[in-house]
């Protein structure tokens, strides 16, 4: 008498399938619990609270205007607090994601060495409650934009480019949570790579137009390097679609290939993290 | 008809020992080279049994070794073994958290896995907030722990503190809380390491009781791997064995226990010298030996057997008033039997360079459990020597026909057997 009627099998080899998306969906409840924790108790026992969330893109965007529009001199299309602030928050929440994912197995491995559940919740929290600050800082940005176009009375003409919006936090997302996963997934067994991610980050930012418009490198030797960056799209694409066509590059061509990298990058990610989770635990 | 839930067929798990640095590096890239050729891994072939005593000549062990075994539904297992024979491995494999080297797991239905109890309880959320997490952590959805919470919160006994951050519970108070989780998943399959092992004793028989419920009557099959033999031997039909990383064993509890107790754990000659000890007068007064013997012939101890200790000490110089002494304490150090030779001999003069031996009969009149032994030695002028746990004994309770708590003993340390009288007038 053989039964085949499992309804689990455990192996040495992982099997990427559909069943593993499944389970994630299964295991939902647990993603909404985690992001409740990360926001819950990331300012407990602060008497200022979820202020916080506004006090550091502030306090960021100030400092950039300091150094970066007053001190060297960089010009931008438009006043520097919409256009900082707006660079901000849409770099901060993709280096965040990616700062968070990269180092999902190593923070958690002690939770992960005692209870199963998919690995691939923790990663999406991340991706989901940073989203959450995302809106926060980026509704900090909406809020000065309104001020610059009804009391000021600045010449932004929000366009039609907005409904991208969606596709543009989903390239953040899907960059951060592939890369993370990438990294998180090389770094169980060598650690090296934390040590370039950390820096590797910062290095990015410089590679992405956060602090200066992409016009300003336009026909020079560097722009082709800064192009191929996927996150260059997503920033001036920011631009273009709050503030107005003539504030940045917009181009068709460079929303699909950065939607391609992302693909990818997640295709690589959900593979490499998925081969990783099952014995993590033994090496890290 | 026997319907097999959990079915392991050879599975073995190999571990690396050592660190990890560019010497595993190269591994992985001879490993990833033969692959590619098509071959396969050159470290499956290589790795030693399990033995942490003994320092091996390979890099690489295996925790377990080709393990087959099936487990029907409603079954209670106990799973038992030295420390590193493999058993947390084998419940990591079983519950997930890692993968066999080689071999596969089947099984039927929802498992849990309880390798510790209150996995990801935040200090910073409230009793009430980790109940939820802890709860979707270990599977459950929130509706779920929505119907259960009142229970939940009753079951630990914490209700006053449930919005308080669990960072301010007492430890106590906290592991209830954890483990009033735990008790309340409904799963098919429960997976269980020495998690019982805390809490005061009336939460752990409540623990204890719960478990048994989950058995018996709501037909969950359950997995237990603890050094508590009589807690095995409580809550468990079935037991299996595991000694270096192979299973020895699998059967009924009582064959398994026995096995295990045979197979060395209660060591009947121990070389005391090898023992760390206190000893102020080391340089020259040492207990060497203990030899231990079941004088009701049993190869197992059992609650109220009589055994005999036989110590052998030596000294360099001549003591005059020497007084050899033993304890037994359980397993929370609580000492509970203190003898001494004085009983016998008031002084024990000792010449300078002989052996001497000396033989102590007991009968213990102590509830099942696991018990060390401690020796000792003193003269007139102070301690000449203290070891503690020198040997583990585990006392375990005689089967009666009659398993109905309420007729026999079950409480207290002491077993006794005193004489009753029925007077009917």
């Amino acid at each position: 008498m053989q039964q085949d009627n499992w309804s689990n099998v455990i192996k040495s080899k992982s099997t990427f399938s559909l069943s593993s998306i499944k389970e994630v969906w299964h295991y939902r409840d647990l993603l909404w619990m985690f992001v409740k924790r990360d926001i819950v108790t990331n300012y407990k026992q602060t008497v200022l609270g979820p202020l916080w969330f506004f006090i550091q893109p502030i306090l960021t965007m100030l400092m950039y205007v300091v150094i970066f529009n007053r001190v060297a001199n960089i010009q931008t299309p438009v006043s520097p607090v919409l256009f900082y602030l707006s660079g901000i928050a849409a770099w901060n929440y993709f280096s965040e994601c990616l700062n968070k994912t990269s180092s999902t197995f190593k923070d958690n491995a002690y939770i992960f060495g005692k209870v199963y559940f998919p690995r691939l919740i923790l990663p999406l929290s991340i991706i989901v409650s940073n989203l959450l600050k995302f809106a926060i800082q980026f509704s900090l940005f909406i809020v000065a934009l309104a001020y610059f176009v009804f009391i000021e009375k600045a010449p932004l003409q929000p366009s039609i480019y907005i409904l991208l919006v969606p596709v543009l936090i989903f390239i953040m997302a899907g960059l951060g949570l592939g890369l993370g996963m990438i990294i998180t997934s090389l770094t169980t067994k060598y650690r090296d790579l934390t040590f370039l991610v950390q820096f590797g980050v910062q290095l990015l930012m410089y590679a992405t137009p956060v602090i200066y418009p992409l016009s300003k490198v336009s026909g020079s030797r560097l722009e082709p390097f800064i192009l191929a960056n996927p996150m260059t799209t997503v920033m001036e694409t920011f631009r273009v679609a709050f503030l107005g066509v003539d504030k940045g590059v917009f181009n068709w061509m460079h929303i699909l290939y950065s939607i391609l990298i992302t693909l990818l990058l997640l295709l690589v990610g959900f593979y490499i993290f998925n081969k990783t989770e099952k014995t993590f635990t033994d090496t890290v | 008809m026997s319907d097999t839930i959990i079915k392991v067929e050879n599975v073995s798990k190999q571990y690396r020992l050592g660190e990890i640095g560019t010497g595993s590096l190269s591994h992985d890239l001879n490993r990833w080279w033969s692959r590619l050729r098509g071959k396969e891994d050159p470290y499956l072939k290589i790795g030693e049994t399990n033995d942490r005593t003994q320092k091996g000549s390979s890099d690489y062990v295996w925790a377990l070794r080709d393990i087959n075994f099936e487990i029907n539904r409603g079954e209670v297992w106990g799973v038992i073994g030295k420390n590193g024979a493999g058993k947390s491995t084998l419940l990591k494999l079983l519950s997930k958290v890692t993968s066999p080297t080689i071999g596969e797991i089947k099984y039927k239905g929802k498992m849990a896995s309880l390798l510790e109890v209150g996995t990801g309880f935040h200090g910073e959320l409230t009793g009430r907030e980790n109940v939820y997490l802890n709860g979707a952590i270990l599977g459950m959805k929130k509706k779920e722990i929505s119907s259960k919470i009142d229970e939940i919160i009753d079951f630990a006994g914490v209700e006053k503190y449930i919005d308080t951050p669990v960072k301010r519970y007492s430890s106590g108070m906290y592991v209830r809380l954890a483990f009033a989780v735990a008790a309340h998943l409904d799963t098919d399959i429960l997976i269980l390491d020495e998690v019982l092992a805390v809490g005061d004793a009336s939460f752990q028989r409540k623990c204890l009781g719960k478990m048994n419920d989950a058995a018996s009557n709501q037909g969950k099959t359950v997995l237990f791997v603890s050094h508590n033999l009589s807690q095995v031997q409580g809550l468990c039909k079935k037991g299996m064995l595991l000694e270096n990383g192979h299973l020895t064993f699998a059967g009924d509890i009582s064959t398994a226990i026995s096995k295990y107790t045979l197979s060395g754990n209660t060591n009947n000659l121990v070389n005391v010298s090898a023992i760390p000890r206190v000893g102020p007068r080391a340089d020259y007064f040492q207990i060497t030996k203990l030899q231990l013997r079941n004088l009701n012939n049993n190869e197992e101890y059992f609650e109220v057997d009589t055994i005999e200790l036989t110590i052998t000490f030596e000294s360099k110089r001549q003591i005059e008033d020497c007084v050899i002494a033993f304890s037994i304490s359980d397993s929370l150090g609580n000492i509970l039997i203190d003898c001494r030779s004085t009983e016998n001999y008031p002084k024990i003069e000792v010449l300078p360079n002989k052996q001497y031996t000396i033989r102590c009969e007991l009968p213990l009149p102590i509830k099942s459990g696991s018990y060390q032994i401690n020796l000792g030695a003193a003269s007139f002028y102070g301690i000449l020597e203290y070891v503690p746990s020198v040997t583990n004994i585990e006392l375990l309770s005689k089967d009666t026909e009659d398993n109905n708590a309420l007729y026999k003993p079950s409480v207290g340390m002491t077993i006794m057997h005193p004489k009753w009288q029925l007077i009917n007038n």
